[in-house]
């Protein structure tokens, strides 16, 4: 191989090994969508204006306590798991029979003052949190990684495994399953639906509150990238099937790569088009998402 | 369709007192200017602007049940083709808003035969919208012909030429009451047609109404392309009452949902809720960005949305079908009754 042709593969295995890392802290924020909408049928339209809160949490607690983002996204997550699960239960629930419109309505209502609440409270600009290892790498051969983003990937890729393990092995967790797959024979047996709603949209806000956490060590913080984070994790539950768990992370990690490939390969600002793209391949060819069934 | 014997119709059937007061209130718009100055003016036309949009979306959504969150999109790709032909071409917006509907249309049948043909509903749908709004705010944000992030400028002229809609907050005030004008007839006329009643039996359920015979497809096109085409219209009058026009603003999804608030604040649906609804919001959020910047001793970015936010959610909350019902049912018009 001669060199020329070298130092581009061992472009492309960076740029690879940069959006996978990048598209596990993205799968762990649609993860908590995907999951609310799998359970409580409601499309949770501010999701990524509550990514950018946690953003902003993560940032003030590390600014003005020290406390690393890696840490704070435990109490984070707990402090979102509270706040969805009280919104579930005071504000949504009314809204779960209701037409598809008005929930939506509803979401972006709240949507609107949550990123403009906190253009309000920290400004327009955009916050970066410094960490001391942020420009910290491994070189692995030819590939260099950075620090920051390993130790990110493997936070998210933890948290997502905890929630696939709750779903899978606590009686909670089968129980939340029952109501998604059936919701009438759930309740006929028994189950408390309104309770099992509020600890899923509970846990999908936690799912979101540590993503922004993690995120905040990747890139700055600022209201305005609320309606992206939404966007994206939007396109990235579509791509992986509305409902489906893996096809979130699954999703995901498609949505990093093919990021991270469209702005080293055509430029930076082509970046968002490359998810679009797949977005509209994937809504005109498999409707129904990669991982998704068929409703 | 003839127009004109439309409109007699539409008058026809209207009830006396309602006729009386609708050209009370016309009147009144009509001779305002005298005692408004040139902030209220300004405020006066943001109200007609943003109630004609939102007679525009209320096509789609209102009418026929089509989620768009995207309608910035038509806003931005009219005021471009407008702007463009009037600065580098020197032809007057005038002319200009026919290629700037052709192009507007070009792009709403584009989305709506991704969307309609291969069964992509409800919120996939919108999210296909904002898709395609994004994709175009990229687009000219990265095309140099059009000023790129940078932006595009229409240079202010000190000669007065409303043909061109070169001229002041007067000038602006009537050409968007115009607008408003037409749009609510058009509106009013399309609901009577044969389309508005295909429109409203795909909104409420679009199997019945293939069993009927109705090309379910067609009308959502139909609803899609007006639509576009109407939004294009006001983008191009609010990109030379702007003078310029910014990428990361003109195709913002912010923009979008700001344009959808009046006709679901005022009434999903409804003749008057687009109008109703931007005169209640749109005086209110200035309000409140006044009374903010008094208090506050500068301007806080932010504030009349967090009220439109609030705002959308009470209403949801209390009364979904919007304003407009419950003040008809107040002013004593039957039900069935614009």
């Amino acid at each position: 191989m001669d060199p020329p042709n070298g130092m581009l593969w061992s472009l492309y295995a960076n740029v690879l090994v940069q959006g996978v890392l990048t598209g596990l802290v993205y799968g762990l924020m649609a993860l908590g969508l995907s999951v609310i909408f799998g359970v409580v049928r409601v499309v949770n339209f501010a999701h990524g204006e509550f990514a950018v809160v946690g953003m902003y949490a993560a940032f003030v607690l590390f600014r003005s306590f020290g406390i690393d983002p890696f840490v704070s996204m435990l109490p984070i997550a707990a402090v979102f798991f509270v706040i969805g699960y009280g919104l579930q239960r005071t504000l949504i629930n009314p809204f779960v029979s209701r037409p598809e419109h008005e929930q939506f309505i509803l979401l972006v209502g709240l949507a609107i003052i949550m990123v403009n609440g906190t253009l309000m409270i920290f400004g327009p600009d955009a916050r970066s949190a410094n960490l001391s290892y942020s420009f910290d790498s491994w070189e692995i051969g030819a590939i260099i990684v950075d620090k920051v983003r390993v130790y990110a990937a493997t936070a998210a890729l933890a948290v997502a495994a905890l929630l696939f393990a709750f779903f899978r092995f606590t009686a909670t967790g089968v129980a939340i399953r029952a109501c998604a797959d059936n919701l009438v024979g759930a309740a006929v047996v028994g189950l408390d639906v309104k309770k099992l709603y509020a600890l899923t949209f509970g846990l999908g806000l936690a799912c979101v509150g540590a993503a922004g956490a993690l995120m905040v060590t990747l890139t700055d913080a600022t209201p305005m990238i609320a309606p992206a984070f939404t966007l994206l994790a939007f396109t990235i539950v579509i791509i992986g099937g509305m409902g489906s768990m893996t096809g979130a992370i699954v999703g995901g990690l498609l949505i990093g790569i093919a990021e991270a490939m469209a702005s080293v390969l055509i430029a930076p600002s082509m970046k968002t088009m490359a998810s679009f793209g797949l977005l509209v391949l994937v809504l005109a060819l498999r409707p129904q998402g990669l991982l998704g069934r068929r409703a | 369709m003839n127009p004109f014997a439309t409109l007699a119709r539409l008058v026809d059937e209207a009830p006396r007192r309602a006729l009386l007061l609708l050209a009370a209130f016309v009147a009144v718009l009509l001779v305002a200017p005298v005692v408004l100055d040139r902030y209220l003016l300004s405020v006066f036309f943001l109200i007609f602007w943003f109630a004609t949009v939102g007679q525009a979306w209320n096509i789609m959504m209102g009418f026929c049940g089509q989620l768009s969150l995207g309608h910035a999109l038509y806003v931005g790709l009219g005021g471009y083709v407008g702007a463009l032909f009037w600065v580098k071409f020197g032809i007057s917006p005038a002319i200009a808003i026919v290629p700037a509907m052709l192009v507007a249309v070009a792009f709403g049948a584009v989305i709506g035969w991704l969307g309609f043909r291969f069964g992509i509903e409800g919120v996939y749908f919108a999210l296909l919208t904002i898709a395609f709004a994004e994709v175009a705010r990229i687009g000219f944000d990265n095309w140099s012909f059009v000023g790129g992030a940078a932006g595009f400028f229409i240079p202010v002229s000190s000669a007065a030429s409303p043909v061109n809609l070169r001229g002041g907050p007067m000038l602006f005030y009537y050409v968007a009451l115009a607008m408003m004008i037409i749009a609510f007839i058009l509106c009013a006329a399309l609901r009577r047609s044969r389309l508005g009643h295909a429109w409203l039996a795909v909104r409420e359920d679009a199997e019945a109404a293939r069993a009927l015979g109705i090309d379910v497809f067609r009308a959502k096109m139909a609803a899609v392309v007006i639509s576009a085409a109407m939004t294009a219209v006001a983008g191009v009058v609010y990109a030379f009452y702007q003078n310029n026009l910014f990428p990361s603003q003109t195709f913002d999804i912010a923009r979008s949902i700001e344009m959808i608030l009046a006709p679901i604040i005022g009434g999903l649906g409804t003749l008057f809720g687009p109008i109703l609804g931007a005169f209640i919001l749109t005086p209110l959020g200035q309000t409140l960005i006044a009374l903010v910047e008094k208090i506050a001793g500068r301007a806080i970015p932010g504030v009349n949305l967090v009220f439109y936010g609030a705002a959308l959610m009470v209403i949801i909350w209390f009364t979904p079908n919007g304003v407009w019902p419950w003040l008809k049912k107040k002013l004593g018009i039957p039900e069935g009754r614009e």
